[in-house]
């Protein structure tokens, strides 16, 4: 072995917790870059793979009563490939393990086996046998929340009949990913499930032989969707049609792909600024290590050696530091991304994961690693490279320091002599601070962006159960009735207040940009269910307009004031100009709401109500749970605590992850910096401390001076870093933005406080560390040594 | 004293004409050399006397291609070191020049065999480490760190590292500077004996009068300035010299 490269070997020994300090920040960057990235790569193909060998469907749309004939008109369709037709219902289930009513949709199997689309992959038992009226299949996730076995059985009551079920087996679906009920916001799957049953017993059921009320089509290469929705939506009119909706609409999907574009912000934004910041460690680091060379190097080109046999040797201490960071990366990373693939394939039941790794990954992340060190290398090797072997040789002069405006502050400010050496080296090195300064900072910033969402969703629970939301339960009926049914509900058992929501699909048009929501109708007493404001949590009025959810007055660039178009799509021919009277704060959908009255006039139509929220007596809540389980008209019966608590459950399992992950790169990174700046220092500044001990200053006051400057960065380097994860976690939540949910933006003060914290100890540590340095700092052989 | 060391008769190592340099700082101007003009003739073991600033390190480095003039010109064995590029100084240090440095200037990683490796490893026509190192007699200490050694012996490896390229030239900034008379004397006979044996041009620095004795020639610098070169006819051994 060359002698210069056993000098690289024990370069590395001797410095080896410095290395590791750097090649563990480079890991870091390259680990999230291969784990995003992994993760998001494989769910996305895992869902592609799923939706294309079960069949997905590209565009659906439901009807009230059309006959089966009417899917050859459908295939006929220009650009329409496939068609699949089938009953869809919603239904009360009465499961023995548990008192409340829970709600299911209710899908058709046709006589020949399995449909032709949205597929489901059986993952136990078979598909119920055709004219079996009491088989099932059931969605797995509903199975499993029950403990269901194959044979078991279980309640339903379809269009009003109550029969008992048994399951023949449970299945996956394309279209049931993220299993959310009507009136819900998170999957539960104790209260929603998915059967499958024969088509002939729910057409007989239902009044639908010989007819189905929801179509899914798949369509061809070249195939125009939106002409496809149109002449869909003209042959469905006829037949009560509630206007057809494209893959990006459909409730599992749209979630799925909410997911999808957060992890792809993970993959895409966060990892490459990570590799930026560790770039710039690494720089910064290694650039100092190499600086303190500059003697060694001065001699080698005294001894004959070249410039480039020199950075080369230099080039290659920061390619082996940075090949450690990378392998670490890599394989933290290969393994981060399986598991954390794993966990969201659980997560969404995908009855496979399609774990695909991209060569490109790690080879974009290996260079960029590789490259940060080499730069970090030849930026510092090129400074004293291109001195000469004398003066390279020669200790570096003095120090100058200059009296500048910051000198007479210091000057003004009187402190004692180590004070005064700890802010004259930061005004020396104002560059240097000041990336110290951004590092510790990023390392705050870090930490903020993964602990708001806690608060965010403490704001988004409180607005939205508290403020907006109310009432114990919603109660679905099957199909809209007069108001007078509202009446009814009231004399429930168990029911103190019931209030009843008109709610119909329409679509909202302004200018070019028009979106598909559910227009609700309610009367302007109501308590129940409340349209605020959530700055000022003021009511807002539709008056004889209408409100709009401020997210969707966004999406439609409307503001208070002007025109829309409204299309209610159950309604033929209904167009109807409105004038947006107000705006709405909402984090869960898009509402859109009038007065009922309103609403009736427009359509000249008496008032109807297709749901209503209710206000329940504990007490007797069983008492009102039996009387619905039989009720012809109810389609289900959602509580609002438990869509809450499945809420929390689900947010908790999913911020929890990130939230350690990020909290651990936080500290990572904090003794990252602190630590290599601490050392760093104590490597340059040896000699001048050593002196200082010599006449007579205590370990504890040289430790001052060299510490007390990171003390002071770090300090500085806080409010800087809270401020930087304000943006990121604005930049964030802008990113989060669907049409689904949004998250507020609110970063509490106990958030402010555990970053500044988490920071601040971080600092400590490394500090301590070091400190254990200076204080077995062998001062005869630091003042022998000439550095 | 042998007539061969006399200037006229052989071929200088080292010609130096008007040689200047000039340290500028951001407020003053440092004159280090003012305009040196000499010749060294080959060989021979010259020691460079002078008070502390006056310039004699500044002029070994010029002669050792470490650094350049300011103006004037010096050549090595008729070629001009002052129109060299810095790629060709370099050539010129790896293939010519043996450095030695008050503070001996090792590797700290590296033993005392490996730092004389160091050199070997991209020499032409190299000695041994091992050779190099039983030159002076530290044979028995290869294989340990800088650290391990006392001040004499990392001076001495310094020298075996400066000699095992048999170069043409030695140059020895202070060899002795940080050590005391004892372990001096041990740097001085190896340096000599090295003179002897390979013949190799030695040029050493020192602000230490009574090492002039050892010398062939003795070249006095002031200010500068060479103000006076002395050949002894007499030489005294090394081991003789005090301080
Ligand atoms: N790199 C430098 N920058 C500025 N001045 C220098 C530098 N090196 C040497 N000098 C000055 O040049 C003069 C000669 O220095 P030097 O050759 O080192 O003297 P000597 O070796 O005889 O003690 C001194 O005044 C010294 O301060
Ligand atoms: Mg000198």
């Amino acid at each position: 072995m060359r002698v210069l490269d056993l000098k690289l070997l024990r370069d590395l020994r001797r410095l080896w917790t410095q290395s590791l300090a750097i090649s563990a920040v480079l890991a870091v960057g390259v680990m999230i870059m291969v784990m995003s990235n992994g993760a998001e790569r494989s769910l996305r193909e895992t869902r592609d793979t799923f939706y294309e060998r079960n069949r997905f469907g590209d565009i659906f749309a439901s009807a009230s009563r059309a006959p089966d004939a009417l899917a050859t008109d459908i295939l006929a369709i220009d650009g329409v490939a496939r068609v699949d037709t089938r009953i869809s219902t919603f239904a009360i289930l009465d499961i023995a393990d548990m008192t409340q009513p829970a709600m299911g949709q209710v899908l058709s199997l046709p006589s020949s086996g399995l449909p032709a689309m949205n597929i489901p992959t059986i993952t136990r038992g078979r598909i119920p046998e055709p004219g079996q009226r009491d088989e099932v299949l059931v969605n797995q996730n509903f199975a499993q929340a029950h403990g269901f076995s194959i044979g078991d059985q279980f309640g339903v009551t379809l269009n009003g009949q109550k029969r008992m079920l048994t399951i023949t087996g449970t299945a996956l679906s394309p279209e049931f990913i993220y299993t959310i009920g009507p009136n819900s916001i998170m999957p539960d799957d104790r209260r929603f499930g998915i059967l499958w049953m024969d088509e002939d017993v729910l057409g007989a059921a239902f009044n639908l032989t010989g007819a189905f009320n929801d179509v899914s089509v798949q369509l061809g290469r070249n195939a125009d969707p939106d002409a496809v929705t149109d002449a869909l939506d003209n042959l469905l009119k006829p037949y009560g049609g509630t206007g057809a909706f494209p893959r990006k609409d459909q409730i599992s999907n749209a979630f799925l792909d909410g997911e999808l574009k957060q992890l792809r912000v993970m993959a895409e934004v966060v990892p490459p600024v990570f590799l930026v910041i560790s770039a710039f460690l690494v720089n910064m680091v290694l650039g100092r290590l190499i600086a303190l060379e500059r003697e060694q190097i001065g001699l080698l080109k005294a001894l004959g050696y070249q410039r480039t046999e020199i950075s080369w040797h230099y080039i290659k201490l920061a390619l082996v530091i940075g090949c450690v960071g990378v392998g670490l990366g890599w394989t933290f990373g290969m393994l981060a991304s399986r598991g954390m693939a794993q966990l969201y394939a659980e997560f969404f039941h995908f009855p496979y994961l399609v774990f695909v790794q991209y060569p490109s990954i790690y080879a974009i992340s290996a260079g960029a690693g590789l490259m940060a060190a080499a730069l970090g290398a030849v930026g510092a090797v090129r400074r004293v490279v291109g001195l000469s072997p004398a003066v390279a040789m020669a200790p570096p002069a003095p120090t100058r320091f200059r009296r500048g405006v910051l000198d007479r502050l210091i000057l003004w400010l009187k402190p004692r002599q180590p004070t005064m050496m700890i802010l004259r080296s930061i005004g020396r090195w104002p560059f240097r601070a000041a990336l110290t300064t951004f590092g510790i900072a990023t390392s705050a910033s870090v930490m903020i962006a993964a602990l708001f969402m806690f608060d965010a969703m403490d704001e988004l629970l409180d607005v939205s159960f508290v403020q907006i939301n109310r009432q114990d339960a919603v109660l679905q009926f099957a199909e809209a009735r007069s108001d007078r049914v509202v009446q009814d509900v009231a004399h429930l058992p168990g029911v103190m207040a019931a209030e009843g929501v008109w709610s119909i699909p329409a679509r909202l048009t302004h200018g070019h940009l028009s979106r598909r929501i559910g227009v609700e109708g309610r009367r302007p007493g109501d308590t129940l269910s409340r349209v605020i404001d959530t700055d000022s949590l003021d009511l807002v009025r539709p008056e004889h307009g209408i409100v709009l959810a401020r997210r969707l007055a966004d999406h439609l660039d409307v503001g208070v004031g002007d025109a829309i178009e409204v299309e209610f799509l159950t309604i033929p021919d209904s167009r109807h100009k409105l004038i947006v009277t107000g705006l709405a704060g909402q984090y869960f959908g898009l509402g859109a709401y009038m007065e009922v009255t309103t609403l009736a006039r427009l359509l000249d139509r008496p008032v109807q109500v297709t749901h209503a929220n209710l206000l329940i007596d504990p007490a007797r809540e069983e008492a009102l749970f039996n009387a619905i389980k039989g009720a012809p008209a109810v389609a289900g019966l959602t509580l609002l605590a438990q869509v809450r608590q499945s809420f929390t459950d689900t947010i908790a399992q999913n911020a929890g992850m990130t939230t350690t992950i990020n909290s651990f790169l936080a500290a990572l990174i904090a003794i990252g910096v602190v630590y290599n700046s601490a050392r760093i220092q104590l490597s340059e500044r040896a000699r001048e401390l050593a002196s200082l001990r010599i006449l007579g200053f205590t370990r504890g006051e040289v430790s001052y001076i060299l510490l007390g400057e990171l003390f002071l960065l770090t300090l500085a380097a806080i409010p800087l870093g809270l401020l930087i994860g304000r943006l990121l976690a604005g930049a964030m939540v802008a990113s989060f933005d669907s049409d689904l949910y949004a998250i507020p933006l609110v970063v509490s003060r106990g958030t402010y406080m555990w970053a500044a914290g988490v920071v601040a100890a971080a600092s400590v540590v490394s500090a301590l560390i070091v400190r254990r340095r200076i204080d077995r700092m062998d001062l005869i052989a630091v003042m022998k040594t000439r550095e | 004293m042998n007539a061969d060391h006399s200037a006229t008769d052989r071929d200088p190592v080292y010609r130096m004409q008007d040689l200047t340099k000039t340290y500028r700082t951001e407020a003053v101007e440092v004159h280090a050399l003012r305009g040196v003009t000499a010749e060294l003739p080959a060989g021979e073991f010259v020691v460079l006397l002078g008070a502390s600033g006056s310039g004699k390190s500044t002029l070994l480095n010029i002669l050792g291609g470490l650094d350049t003039a300011t103006s004037g010109k010096a050549w090595f064995n008729g070629r001009e070191l002052t129109a060299k590029t810095e790629r060709e100084l370099t050539r010129y240090r790896r293939d010519h020049v043996g450095f030695v440095f008050q503070f001996y200037n090792l590797v700290p990683s590296l033993t005392a065999r490996e730092n004389v490796a160091l050199v070997t490893e991209i020499a032409a026509n190299p000695m041994t480490p091992e050779e190099a190192l039983e030159r002076v007699s530290l044979d028995h200490r290869m294989d340990h760190f800088p650290a391990e050694l006392s001040g004499g012996e990392q001076q001495r490896v310094a020298i075996a590292r400066a000699i095992a390229k048999r170069p043409e030239v030695l140059l020895c900034d202070e060899p002795t500077g940080a050590l005391d008379s004892k372990t001096g004397v041990q740097v001085l006979q190896a340096l000599d004996m090295i003179n002897k044996e390979l013949g190799t041009s030695t040029l050493v620095i020192t602000h230490n009068a009574g090492i002039q004795a050892m010398a062939h020639r003795v070249v006095f610098l002031a200010d500068g300035n060479i103000s006076e070169i002395r050949e002894n006819t007499e030489r005294v051994d090394p081991s003789k010299i005090e301080w």
